[in-house]
């Protein structure tokens, strides 16, 4: 019998009069299926062989590094493994326990060890991460123990500095004795640890990364919005208008798609800055007195007018690539069956265009979440995203851990984004061009 | 046998050879780029190729700090020298990323001085030699105030003595001791204000009088561009690009000296430099007197050596005297603070989360 699966087979084992059951061989005997299955293993391979440049290049160049970027959000080894003495400490004794003779000694040979062989800054740098104020600490302390600490080490230690008796400093020595920490994800949530490990929220004042994280999705999302109410019509003007004449409107939404960045941020500057073109038109006008000049950059309307603009053609683009291939006879045939052009809008064409207004607002929202250069320009103090934070960890205080963890935390909300994108609208149904 | 070992060991010199002769010949420089970096070119590399013969590759960086610990921490060392900020220089020191330099072999002073003489108070620590002073200074339009010109940092803060938006570095530092000052706090005890909590808290209770007429600048080039389009009547910005405004554009910007905070930057060595004597040639080279005195005529940064400010020409290409726009001119240098390394690099992280939560809100 021939197998359900096949029904092509069953059909040529019918026409052939061959016993059903037989198995189909090729000319020199071997069965079917078994050189078919070889012929195309050997398709694969040379088709693998053709991607493998390109698999090694993202391997190498993309997820080896944001992986190892990832990575370095919960691995920092600063302490651990310049300290290996007091580490040791650590893991014998539970919390809770005091410090002993033992530990100060401990603590004494690694800071002499640390200081001589320069690791010092290190460790202070990565204790300073959870104890603001330490890292001169230790750097001052090394410059004095390089020649070697007397016992008892407790009152050798304390009379260089009393801060080394302080609980909150040994409750951060024992989170950095193990080279695996959360601590960089707890900061990122504006949460802390205190002096027993329990999590806690951060002081007030330095609670800034949740109202960031919150801004920044809901900056984007709005941008995001901003360009489909702007660019919808732009396109549908595109894919409607004869050839000739879209061509040059095509080549004034991709100018600016041509130019630089920068240049077109400090464009928006210049025009939109109080001194400048827009607000002397309107007091030339006599729409405002000349002390009345509008603040429209330096704050969140600067930073919405100029990114919208700028990520425009990311949604007039794919939305203009669908557009082209909607037959209008849909719409005609739409109307000639009573259809108002409102209804018919609604129910016939604007269907028809999800595919590209899902891609572009995809394109669009993940674009604008990561957006650096211009709101860090023309954002002031109200326009500031998250990855200005991160920037300023990577470039200024040298926190390479916590930036990792701002950016994993990004990371988490685009793909948390992406997959209730992909439930509501299907991923399937996304037309990049 | 014999002529199968000869030419092995040829063999083996002739790869020996190679990369030594290539070593003598060239030396990465990774430097800032802009003005800043023309500077260098002008006054250190081109004289130093035309002397040694060595050829300088210069590559430029937003902060040549940030590249170094990535090089070394991923043991591909490409640079030989780099200029980075004091600040960068003694925390990648401390955290063993920059070999030590030796200052016997810097040159003497203009009078025979040794180089610890020479060399004002920070300039030469284990890994860093100085090269410049730069400072954050006041400056106004001096269009804008026809009567009673500002005077220091209490001016900046007193809008209604002195109305206009401000412009200010997006960042804690410069800020808090500028707050301090103003706010009445003696000049050589703004750090140790600072260190207490209530300090803090006095810095920014100042900064918030004027919060909302500040427009918060990132990169350099935006304070004078600011005060040219008259966007805002003050600044608080580096000497060096109000100063070239002023001077090459002609625009009516004065400095205020009076509650300057200074610091300095100047040559490091990334660890396992591949070019180490060239590097240590062209250190030496450039931090002699006379080439840092040349630099200070094609930038207004005032060299850290004593006996340099004496050698300090004309402003290039001009008839004006460079030395009353330095930082480091005597009479500008007691006017002002140096910036506190030790407490920027301990408060750094927890004052800049304070700041960016405190503009935000």
């Amino acid at each position: 019998m021939a197998t359900p699966l096949d029904p092509h087979a069953a059909i040529v084992a019918e026409a052939s009069g061959l016993p059903p059951a037989a198995p189909l061989t090729t000319a020199d005997g071997q069965p079917l299926a078994r050189a078919l299955n070889r012929s195309r293993r050997k398709a694969r391979r040379q088709a693998l062989l053709l991607v493998l440049p390109l698999l090694a290049f993202v391997v190498i160049t993309f997820i080896l590094p944001i992986g190892q970027m990832l990575h370095r959000s919960v691995y920092n080894p600063g302490f651990a493994d310049n300290m290996p003495r007091i580490s040791a400490w650590f893991a014998e004794n539970p919390r809770g326990t005091d410090p002993d003779e033992a530990a100060w000694a401990a603590l004494a040979a690694d800071l002499t060890e640390a200081a001589e062989a320069r690791t010092i800054g290190i460790v202070g740098t990565r204790m300073n991460y959870d104890v603001p104020g330490t890292r001169s600490l230790f750097t001052s302390t090394g410059r004095q123990v390089r020649g070697g600490l007397e016992p008892p080490y407790r009152e050798a230690l304390l009379e260089i500095d009393g801060k080394w008796a302080s609980p909150e400093l040994w409750a951060a020595m024992r989170t950095g004795a193990t080279a695996y920490t959360a601590n960089f994800y707890l900061a990122s949530m504006d949460l802390t640890r205190d002096n027993d490990g329990n999590i806690t929220e951060a002081p007030k004042e330095r609670q800034v990364y949740g109202m960031l994280f919150m801004r920044t999705f809901w900056l984007s999302a709005l941008i995001t919005g901003m360009t489909f109410l702007l660019g919808f019509p732009v396109a549908h003007l595109l894919a409607t208008l004869p050839t000739r004449k879209s061509n040059l409107l095509m080549i004034l939404v991709l100018l600016p798609f041509w130019t630089s960045l920068l240049v077109r941020t400090t464009a928006w500057i210049v025009l939109l800055q109080q001194q400048g073109v827009v607000n002397d038109i309107m007091v030339w006008l006599g729409i405002i007195g000349d002390g009345q000049r509008l603040q429209m950059i330096y704050n969140q309307t600067g930073t919405i007018i100029a990114m919208t603009h700028i990520l425009l053609p990311f949604m007039i683009l794919p939305l203009y690539s669908v557009m082209r291939t909607i037959n209008p006879s849909y719409v005609r045939a739409a109307r000639s069956l009573g259809a108002t052009s409102w209804t018919a809008f609604r129910r016939i064409y604007f269907p028809q265009t999800l595919p590209g207004l899902g891609a572009g607002a995809l394109l669009v929202f993940i674009l604008a979440v990561g957006y650096y250069i211009t709101p860090a320009l023309v954002g002031g103090s109200s326009g500031q995203l998250i990855s200005n934070m991160i920037a300023m960890h990577m470039t200024e205080t040298l926190n390479w851990s916590m930036a990792a963890a701002l950016a994993a935390l990004l990371l988490a909300g685009v793909l948390i984004l992406y997959w209730v994108y992909d439930r509501l609208v299907g991923i399937d149904n996304l037309k990049l061009g | 046998m014999k002529l199968r070992a000869t030419f092995i060991a040829s063999t083996a010199l002739v790869a020996l050879a190679g990369p030594a002769l290539a070593q003598d010949r060239t030396l990465n420089l990774l430097d800032w780029g802009g003005a800043y970096g023309e500077s260098h070119q002008v006054a250190y590399n081109r004289p130093f190729e035309q002397e040694t013969g060595i050829r300088i590759v210069v590559s430029d960086a937003d902060n040549p700090a940030t590249p170094i610990k990535a090089m070394v921490e991923a043991g591909n060392v490409t640079a030989d020298v780099a200029s980075v900020e004091y600040a960068d220089a003694v925390r990648m020191c401390d955290e063993g990323l920059l070999e030590e330099i030796d200052p016997s072999i810097l040159r003497p002073g203009a009078n025979g001085e040794t180089p610890e003489e020479d060399f004002i108070d920070g300039a030469l620590t284990e890994c860093f030699v100085g090269t410049d002073v730069y400072s954050m200074v006041l400056a106004y339009d001096d269009t804008k105030f026809p009567d009673a010109k500002p005077a220091g940092p209490a001016d900046f803060f007193d809008l209604a003595a002195f109305p206009g938006k401000r412009t200010m570095r997006k960042g804690a530092k410069f800020n808090l001791e500028l707050a301090l000052m103003a706010d009445g706090v003696a000049p050589d005890q703004v750090y140790e204000v600072l260190s207490t909590p209530e300090g803090v808290d006095q810095a920014f209770a100042k900064l918030v009088t004027i919060k909302n007429d500040v427009i918060w600048w990132e990169a350099g080039a935006q304070p004078p561009q600011l005060l040219a389009d008259g966007e805002v009547t003050m600044a608080f910005a580096f000497n060096g690009r109000i100063f070239n405004a002023a001077m090459s554009e002609n625009k009516p910007f004065n400095i205020v000296w009076n509650g300057q905070i200074y610091e300095m930057e100047g040559w490091v060595m990334p660890k396992g430099a591949p070019n180490r004597e060239a590097a240590l040639e062209y250190i030496a080279f450039s931090t002699a007197p006379e080439q840092l005195a040349k630099a200070a005529e094609q930038i207004s940064y005032g060299p850290p050596r004593l006996s340099s400010a004496s050698l300090v020409g004309n402003v290039a290409g001009t008839e004006t005297p460079m030395l009353p726009h330095l930082p480091t001119a005597p009479e500008n240098l007691e006017l002002g603070i140096a910036s506190n390394l030790d407490f920027w690099v301990d408060h750094d992280g927890e004052l800049s989360e304070r700041f960016n939560a405190w503009l935000a809100g």
